[in-house]
C-alpha cells in the first residue's frame, strides 16, 4: 500500500464535528515521523513464518513478492514488536538518521 | 396563548413538551429535579412521545444525549451544580462533536460547603466548554428561552445551555404566557438533522485528532460559536416578531442619559432595575445592563451599550479564587480594553450560595460605582454582604 506524501487539510476542508466520512482514510496518513527506530529485515534469515505480520499493531508489515516480510515505513511507528517476536532474530531496530 | 401560574421549572418542562423532543436523559438534582420529574409525567401519561432514558449519573445522562443527538434526535437534559460539574468532560465532547443538545442548568452553588441554593459558579466553571450559554431571569423567560434554544442549537449545530437561578426562578410561581403548541411546532418543526448517524450514512465520529489535526478541528468549534453570535441575533429578532417578545443579547434599562450603570445576569436583574428606577426618580443618572447571551459574549453590543458611561459596576454571582478578577468582570474588562474611552470598572461579588441580594445591597453597589466614576479610580473587588 502506498501513501502519497500526506497533504494536511485546513480547518475549512475538514468534515464538521470530528467525523471521518471516508472509510479507510488512515492510509492517507503518514506516521513515519513518529518513529525513532525503524525495523530492518535480514532477508537471509527470514523464514516466512509471518509472526511479525501477525503481531504488528499497525498492519504495517507487508508480504513481499518473494514471500518474505518487510515493514511499510510510511505506517510503521517503530514500536519494535516485530523485532521482539521474530523467532530467528531477522529483524533489527535501527535508530533513524544513522544511515 | 394561555396564561398559567407555574414555577420556572414547570415552564421549562412545558417548553420541552411543546418542542416535541425525541429523547430525554437526565439525573435528578436539586433544584432542577422538578423539570425532569414533570417531563417523565408527560412521557408516562402519553402527552409526550419521547424516550426517557433513566441513567445512574449526569455523566451517563450527557453521554446518552450525545449519542441520541448524533442520530438526528431532538434531545433535552437538565441539571444543576454538582451534576453539571460531573458532566464536564462530556460537555466539551458535545460541543466538539457539534451535537445540538438543549440543557437547562438551574444555577446552584458548588460544594464545599454543600449548598443547594443559588449562585452562578456552576455555569461559570463551564464557560470554556464551547456551549452557547443563555440566561433567563424569570419563569416566562425560562420558557421562551428554552423554545428558542432548540432553534439556535439546530441552526448552528452547537449545544445550548439555558441558565436560570435556582429557587429564585426555578421554584417561584409566576404567571407564564404559554405559546400555543401549534405555533411552537411551526417555529421548530421536527426535521432530520444534517450529518446524522444512520445505517445508510455510516462514518466515524469522535475520532482521534493528532497534533496534525486537533488544532484545526478545535478551531471549527471556535468558528461555529463565533458565527452563532450573529445567528442568535437574527433568531432573537424573528422570535420577538413572531411572539411579540423583547429578547436581545444585551438588555439595557434606563441607559438614556445615564452616567453610570451596573451589569447583571439572571434573576438579580429585576431587583437591580427596581432599585435603579427608584434612584432615577431621585435624580441619579443610573442604568442597568444585563447579559442574556453570555457565550458567545456579545462584545460589540456591550461596547455600544456602555458608550458615554463614566462608571460601570460589574456584579459577579461567582468567584475566581486567586484570579485577577471574577469571571464576568474579566470578560467585560477584556471586551472594553481596546476602547479609547471607557468607563471606570468597579467589581462586585454578591449573592453567593443563595445569599439574598437586597435593595440596600444594590444601592451600596450603585453608590460605589458612582464614587468610582467621580474619582476616576475603582476600589478593589467588593464582597457585598460579607460578614467580617
Amino acid at each position: 500500500m502506498k501513501c502519497a506524501r500526506t497533504v494536511l487539510k485546513g480547518w475549512k476542508d475538514i468534515p464538521e464535528g470530528v467525523t471521518i466520512t471516508e472509510p479507510g482514510s488512515s492510509v492517507q496518513f503518514d506516521v513515519s515521523a513518529w518513529r525513532t527506530h525503524k525495523p530492518v529485515v535480514d532477508k537471509a534469515k527470514c523464514t516466512k513464518c509471518g509472526m511479525c505480520w501477525l503481531f504488528c499493531p499497525e498492519s504495517a508489515i507487508e508480504i513481499k513478492e518473494d514471500g518474505k516480510y518487510d515493514a511499510n515505513l510510511t505506517f510503521c511507528k517503530g514500536c519494535g514488536i516485530c523485532d521482539k517476536v521474530c523467532a530467528v532474530k531477522a529483524i533489527t531496530m535501527v535508530k533513524e538518521g544513522k544511515n | 396563548m394561555k396564561r398559567l401560574s407555574m414555577s420556572g421549572n414547570y415552564a421549562v418542562a412545558y417548553a420541552v413538551k411543546m418542542a416535541d423532543v425525541d429523547v430525554v436523559s437526565a439525573y435528578p438534582i436539586t433544584p432542577q429535579t422538578t423539570i425532569v420529574e414533570r417531563i417523565s409525567d408527560f412521557v408516562a401519561n402519553g402527552d409526550l412521545d419521547a424516550d426517557y432514558v433513566n441513567v445512574e449519573s449526569e455523566h451517563s445522562a450527557m453521554s446518552a444525549c450525545i449519542g441520541a443527538a448524533m442520530t438526528g434526535a431532538r434531545v433535552f437534559t437538565a441539571t444543576s451544580s454538582q451534576g453539571l460539574a460531573y458532566m464536564h468532560e462530556l460537555l466539551l465532547m458535545a460541543s466538539g462533536l457539534r451535537t445540538p443538545i438543549v440543557m437547562a442548568n438551574v444555577n446552584r452553588a458548588l460544594s464545599a460547603p454543600l449548598n443547594i441554593w443559588n449562585d452562578h459558579g456552576d455555569a461559570m466553571a463551564e464557560r470554556d466548554s464551547g456551549w452557547i450559554q443563555l440566561w433567563a431571569s424569570s419563569a416566562q423567560e425560562a420558557f421562551d428561552t428554552t423554545i428558542k434554544a432548540f432553534k439556535i442549537a439546530e441552526d448552528v449545530r452547537l449545544p445550548v445551555m439555558v441558565n436560570f437561578d435556582g429557587f429564585i426562578v426555578s421554584h417561584t410561581y409566576e404567571p407564564v404566557m404559554l405559546i400555543d403548541e401549534g405555533d411552537v411546532k411551526n417555529y421548530i418543526p421536527s426535521k432530520p438533522m444534517a450529518n446524522r448517524l444512520s445505517p445508510k450514512t455510516a462514518y466515524s465520529v469522535g475520532v482521534v485528532g493528532p497534533p496534525e489535526y486537533y488544532y484545526e478541528m478545535k478551531y471549527q468549534a471556535i468558528d461555529a460559536i463565533e458565527r452563532s453570535r450573529q445567528r442568535i441575533r437574527e433568531i432573537d429578532a424573528d422570535f420577538n416578531k413572531r411572539f411579540d417578545k423583547y429578547y436581545t443579547d444585551v438588555d439595557t434599562f434606563n441607559l438614556e442619559g445615564a452616567e453610570y450603570a451596573l451589569i447583571t445576569m439572571g434573576a438579580m436583574t429585576g431587583s437591580a432595575r427596581v432599585v435603579a428606577g427608584e434612584l432615577r426618580k431621585l435624580g441619579e443618572k443610573v442604568g442597568i445592563i444585563s447579559i442574556r447571551t453570555y457565550r458567545p459574549f456579545p462584545s460589540d453590543k456591550l461596547i455600544e451599550a456602555v458608550a458615554g458611561l463614566k462608571g460601570l459596576g460589574i456584579m459577579d454571582r461567582a468567584t475566581t479564587p486567586g484570579g485577577p478578577s471574577n469571571p464576568l468582570f474579566a470578560d467585560v474588562a477584556a471586551c472594553l480594553y481596546g476602547e479609547k474611552e471607557r468607563p471606570v470598572l468597579q467589581s462586585f461579588v454578591a449573592g453567593i450560595g443563595g445569599r439574598d441580594i437586597t435593595a440596600e445591597n444594590f444601592r451600596s453597589m450603585l453608590r460605589a460605582t458612582k464614587e468610582a466614576a467621580v474619582s476616576g479610580r475603582a476600589a478593589p473587588c467588593m464582597y457585598v454582604g460579607l460578614r467580617e
